[in-house]
């Protein structure tokens, strides 16, 4: 029970080599697969993470078992599929490499017991193409855990059988969106679909699918080992459980680290990040990823749970922290991650391909010094016409986010371009 | 048939890379699911995915040139152009823009003298930007090939090219 405040990260180690099967087993690996398929029913596997308290990893934080209990069980004829979102691509976000490169049996092993617990046959993993290390030792993990029995005809000689798949993607910031991943893995154009119906009911290729994402899956096999009131005791605040922080930026030390749900994200800059680097101040941050809305030095004190940062005006969505230090502008770093959303739109919907080209070139003209009052106007009111309930997918109101809260807070910043636009401060 | 890539029904394709794609196809229920792995097959022996590649993969898919190339130029890692033996992908996103993405790409750009998707003139390297490579706690960073190389010093960026 040694180090079981870190259930996810206790395979990880400094020097990045990876937990072969044998390394996996000897710290309780596959204990909660053993449990799930010898002693529990799928219904059951079911309750447990929903009692557990378990909610999505990937940023939206929608309830796991919710998710796995929406999905139609009972006709044992039907096909119905499990899905690793292995996709990392929000930006500033560096957690799922860690699990995925130095632990893949944990994530194989939630797979696993997620597939059992709504009868899937065929899972898949999808993994974003540059990880190409991450791809060779999942590989070669799957590999261990067919000549194992976990995986295969008759898991650890159950009736229960399942082929997990590992396909890489060609790099594409959309399909990390749940039904434009659908598209991408059956060979389309990774478009998102209109919701509903849900993937849940109505996924790949038709099919009842559940998409969880990796870090998601990763904290199953330790609810079904250790059990709901163990996991409960891990978190700190109202949502339950660890939750793999990191910083990035200029801070003394970027990285990453497993800590209760509810830790308060002074703790995470101030101590486990050393606070900024010598001759930097805080400005603000980005809560978990690029497609959060910024916060103060003044938000320090909030705790890193869905409620509380929703509260504050953010969102948590990935729990790595983006840092943005007293010499870098404000504004055009927004115009970096305006850019990339532009870039990464897929282009089916019109205020997403058109907006986001025409923020970026707001941002820019008053960048460069041709900026007019009237253009803070022109890009709050985008923040409105990107926003949610105007878009197909969330990519464009997720833009908006960085967009909106930096006009509130930065406004000063934006203002300086169009008044003195020769005595802005220079490029970082 | 063309001479040199003979052996097949789909003009231009090899026989191993019909095999491999064939292969793919077993996972799936139905075979337009391994366009992706089929594009990467290809481009895997000859860098880049040529039109008469790419018409041969439809083909063999069953589905039109058309519907591949939408899938093949969605995607930032397909080639639809020849690249350099190694491509540099360098990350311009949020943490290493801050941290001095673009020192690197200049440093990167001067060291073989061309511009962002210029192929070197000795046909080694190509460098293109690339979205964040999820590894922010390393920043800046770049993809040689399939490597990652982190914190993108000066020093590192020369270590590249053996300097």
């Amino acid at each position: 029970m040694e180090k079981m405040d870190k259930p996810l990260t206790k395979n990880i180690r400094p020097d990045r080599a990876f937990a072969t099967l044998a390394d996996y087993e000897s710290t309780g690996g596959y204990q909660g697969l053993r449990k799930a398929i010898s002693e529990l029913s799928p219904k059951y596997v079911q309750q447990k993470v929903k009692d557990a308290g378990l909610r999505g990893r990937g940023g939206a934080g929608f309830g796991t078992g919710l998710k796995w209990s929406m999905v139609p069980v009972d006709d044992v004829s039907q096909t119905r599929y499990l899905i690793a979102n292995a996709d990392e691509m929000e930006p500033g976000t560096f957690k799922d490499r860690y699990l995925l490169e130095q632990d893949p049996h944990q994530l194989i092993e939630g797979m696993i017991i997620a597939a059992y617990a709504i009868q899937a046959h065929i899972a898949y993993i999808f993994l974003r193409g540059e990880y190409h290390q991450a791809a060779q030792r999942l590989a070669f993990a799957l590999q261990e855990a067919r000549a194992q029995g976990y995986l295969g005809e008759h898991v650890l000689n159950s009736d229960f059988n399942l082929e997990i798949v590992l396909h890489t993607s060609a790099g594409r910031y959309i399909c990390g969106e749940e039904s434009a991943l659908l598209n991408a893995l059956e060979g389309k154009r990774a478009t998102p679909r209109a919701k509903p119906p849900f993937a849940v009911v109505s996924g790949l290729w038709g099919k009842p699918t559940v998409v969880n994402n990796v870090e998601t899956l990763c904290n199953v096999p330790h609810i079904l080992h250790y059990g709901i009131e163990w996991y409960q005791g891990l978190g700190r605040g109202s949502d339950k459980g660890t939750k793999i922080f990191g910083t990035s930026g200029r801070v003394k030390h970027s990285g990453i680290w497993e800590l209760p749900m509810g830790t308060p994200i002074r703790e995470i800059i101030e101590e486990h990040a050393g606070g900024m680097r010598d001759g930097y101040k805080l400005r603000g941050f980005l809560p978990g990823g690029a497609s959060t809305d910024f916060l103060l030095p003044e938000h320090l004190d909030v705790v890193m749970d869905y409620e509380a940062v929703a509260k504050a005006g953010s969102r948590m969505g990935t729990g790595n922290i983006i840092v943005l230090d007293d010499q870098t502008c404000p504004v055009q770093m927004v115009l970096n991650l305006e850019q990339f959303f532009a870039q990464e739109s897929c282009g089916w919907c019109t205020p997403c391909r058109d907006g986001l080209p025409w923020t970026v070139t707001l941002l820019k003209d008053i960048i460069e010094g041709h900026g007019r009052m009237e253009d803070l106007d022109t890009l709050a009111g985008l923040t409105h016409m990107l926003g949610p309930g105007n878009t197909f997918c969330a990519l464009a109101p997720g833009a908006m986010e960085p967009l909106q809260s930096a006009l509130k807070y930065f406004r000063a910043d934006f203002e300086r371009y169009i008044i003195s636009p020769h005595a802005v401060m220079e490029n970082v | 048939m063309k001479e040199q890539t003979g052996n097949s029904s789909f003009e231009g394709l090899s026989l191993a890379e019909i095999q491999e794609i064939n292969a793919e196809m077993r996972h799936y229920e139905d075979k337009t699911a391994v366009s992706i792995e089929a594009l990467k097959i290809v481009q895997k022996r000859r860098g880049w995915v040529s039109d008469d590649c790419l018409v041969a993969v439809a083909g063999l898919l069953g589905i039109s040139p058309a519907q591949l190339e939408g899938v093949a130029t969605f995607y930032n890692l397909i080639y639809r152009q020849p690249v350099g033996k190694t491509v540099i992908h360098y990350c311009n996103s949020v943490t290493c823009w801050l941290l001095g993405a673009e020192q690197v790409r200049e440093r990167l750009c001067r060291h073989l003298n061309v511009e962002l998707g210029e192929m070197s003139e000795d046909g080694e390297y190509t460098i293109l930007p690339i979205v964040c490579l999820g590894a922010c706690d390393h920043a800046p960073v770049v993809m040689v090939g399939d490597e990652l190389k982190l914190d993108m010093t000066e020093d590192a960026v020369n270590k590249i090219f053996g300097r």
